[in-house]
């Protein structure tokens, strides 16, 4: 099966400033594809050209092979979450999802079990949107993208606000409905997010798109060849003196050593001196430094 | 990506009937404080101001007649009326649902009929409602007083009907110029009360601005619909005054949401 979202060469001028710069991707259905970027990067431009809220100064985009406009009943097929806050302050949780249901043209019991799915009890669902914290926003906005039962998922930085045990729901949320075919764009200027959630990811900076893949091969573009392991054993100081004799660089690095080897390698090397490992693992924080590096002239703080 | 398997197969998914949108938008109308006090406003000051003349025209010992209690009735909700069309419009945007209503239903010239579809209900529901208020008030009025002048014509239901819709149109037409609730508000109050005196000065001092400003008035070429027969020259002041005020601005607004950018 072919891409569900197709993007390219997107491009958007505000005035003078170019907020999309010639973007170009596409989602593949089972998979949740993570839009990774700064602030003011671009991605929630993007989006909302996608479904048609803002018109693009040039380029296309797609689901399904139509334009978002052309799609009947577009909520049966494309769930949207752009803003959780963009909801009317005076209207009650239920009666937002009611609106939506009736919109779409389905039964109400659908919103108890949209209400039920994203554990909002009844009494919350009776409160005005108005007294609702940012999660709970977030929670009604998922429960309003999926109202239509859609193939496709569009969500804005939809962990935004959650708490940990929230954030670790939609994880799981997400990716069930991936696991059962549906495409999901999602996006998030943090990368722990989307690093658990996403299956593939696209990382944005000033409007432009900087590195795209699936974490494994984003890793290895980042480390350029040069691998690092971590590795921590009972006697730091023999086993550093092994590695050393093999000709590998060493440093310490908290209660362990830092290796410029494969984690293979530095195993080999402990097992060979007797050494007692407590702690081996190749390093990761090659995909922050990768995205920092990669948006760096976009951010507003200077590594 | 082949013909055979579509990606999204939408085959079996037929457009939102505008009927829908049409109950949607109907329901956002009162689903919201704000919105359903206006309307209870609307029904309690229609009564209230309908009892006043009761009382007043009892009291005093003075001839009244059907008509004029739906006079009064219609000179109010003229006034209430357009709060309830700008809101219709501008609610979405200060509100900004206008992002959910519109991803859900991107055509929007359909978002912006059923709007204005609503209002025009909305103005014929006022029109019953007023006719029934000034009925009751008038059988009182019979009652307490003895003889109940039921003269009432149908142009004059006619023209009472026209002029709440016009009035609820250019409410939400300025709203939708405007995309602001208080803007539009205080906009319209100035074009309905301001622009008539302007025109009234404006005729007493200068003669050749009296002629002139009868094509401009609306307020006073729709006043002339409650003495009908109108003649051609103020049929022609309606149209004209009516393309100024009414239609100009309502087509410029609809391009405007159309064209907007949905924040």
């Amino acid at each position: 099966m072919g891409a569900v979202i197709e993007v390219s060469g997107l491009t958007k001028f505000y005035g003078g400033f170019q907020a999309v710069k010639d973007v170009s991707f596409s989602c593949e259905p089972g998979r949740v594809t993570g839009f990774l970027g700064p602030n003011g990067a671009g991605k929630t431009t993007t989006m909302r050209i996608m479904v048609g809220l803002t018109p693009a100064s040039s380029g296309e985009a797609t689901i399904g092979g139509m334009k978002y406009a052309d799609i009947p009943n577009p909520g049966r097929h494309v769930g949207v979450l752009l803003d959780a806050s963009a909801q009317h302050a005076g209207r009650t949780g239920r009666e937002v999802l009611s609106l939506g249901a009736r919109t779409m043209g389905l039964p109400l019991s659908r919103v108890d079990e949209m209400l039920a799915l994203v554990s909002l009890d009844g009494k919350e669902a009776k409160r005005r949107v108005r007294n609702y914290s940012l999660g709970m926003r977030q929670r009604l906005g998922i429960a309003h993208a999926l109202l239509g039962d859609p193939q496709v998922l569009i969500l804005d930085e939809p962990a935004n606000g959650l708490d940990p045990a929230g954030i670790r729901w939609m994880r799981g949320l997400l990716k069930s409905y991936a696991e059962r075919g549906g495409t999901v764009l999602l996006s998030s200027h943090l990368l722990n997010e989307v690093e658990l959630i996403a299956d593939e990811m696209i990382l944005i900076g000033r409007g432009e798109i900087v590195a795209r893949g699936d974490k494994k091969s984003l890793l290895a573009a980042a480390a350029q060849g040069a691998v690092t392991t971590f590795v921590t054993a009972l006697d730091n100081a023999a086993l550093a003196s092994a590695l050393e004799g093999k000709g590998l660089t060493v440093a310490s690095a908290g209660e362990g050593l830092r290796v410029e080897a494969e984690a293979v390698e530095v195993g080999r090397t402990a097992l060979e001196a007797g050494q007692v490992l407590i702690d081996l693992r190749a390093a990761e924080g090659g995909l922050e430094d990768l995205f920092l590096e990669l948006t760096s002239d976009t951010q507003r703080e200077h590594l | 990506m082949s013909a055979t398997t579509p990606v999204l197969d939408v085959s079996g998914t037929s457009p939102i009937p505008f009927s829908r949108l049409v109950r949607v938008e109907l329901r956002k109308t009162f689903d919201t404080r704000a919105g359903r006090w206006l309307a209870i406003a609307i029904a309690a000051m229609v009564v209230l101001v309908d009892a006043i003349v009761l009382i007043v025209t009892v009291v005093n010992d003075q001839p009244v007649s059907f008509d004029d209690f739906t006079g009064a009735a219609a000179f109010l909700t003229s006034i209430l009326l357009p709060v309830l069309g700008i809101m219709l419009v501008s609610s979405e945007w200060s509100q900004r649902t206008a992002m959910v209503t519109f991803a859900l239903e991107p055509r929007r010239p359909r978002v912006i009929l059923a709007k204005a579809t609503v209002g025009v209900v909305l103005a014929l529901v006022t029109v019953v409602i007023a006719l029934a208020v000034g009925m009751i008030c008038n059988l009182l009025y019979g009652a307490m007083h003895g003889n109940a002048d039921w003269s009432m014509s149908w142009g004059s239901v006619l023209a009472f009907a026209a002029t709440q819709i016009f009035s609820m149109l250019g409410g939400f037409a300025l709203a939708t110029l405007l995309l602001n609730t208080p803007a539009s508000i205080v906009v319209f109050f100035a074009y309905k009360w301001v622009l008539p005196i302007v025109f009234a000065i404006g005729g007493n001092v200068m003669t050749w601005f009296q002629s002139f400003g009868q094509w401009l008035d609306f307020q006073a070429a729709q006043r002339e619909l409650f003495d009908p027969p109108l003649t051609g020259a103020q049929w022609a002041h309606l149209v004209v005054s009516g393309v100024v005020w009414l239609l100009v601005p309502l087509v410029l607004g609809i391009w405007r949401v159309l064209r907007a950018e949905v924040k």
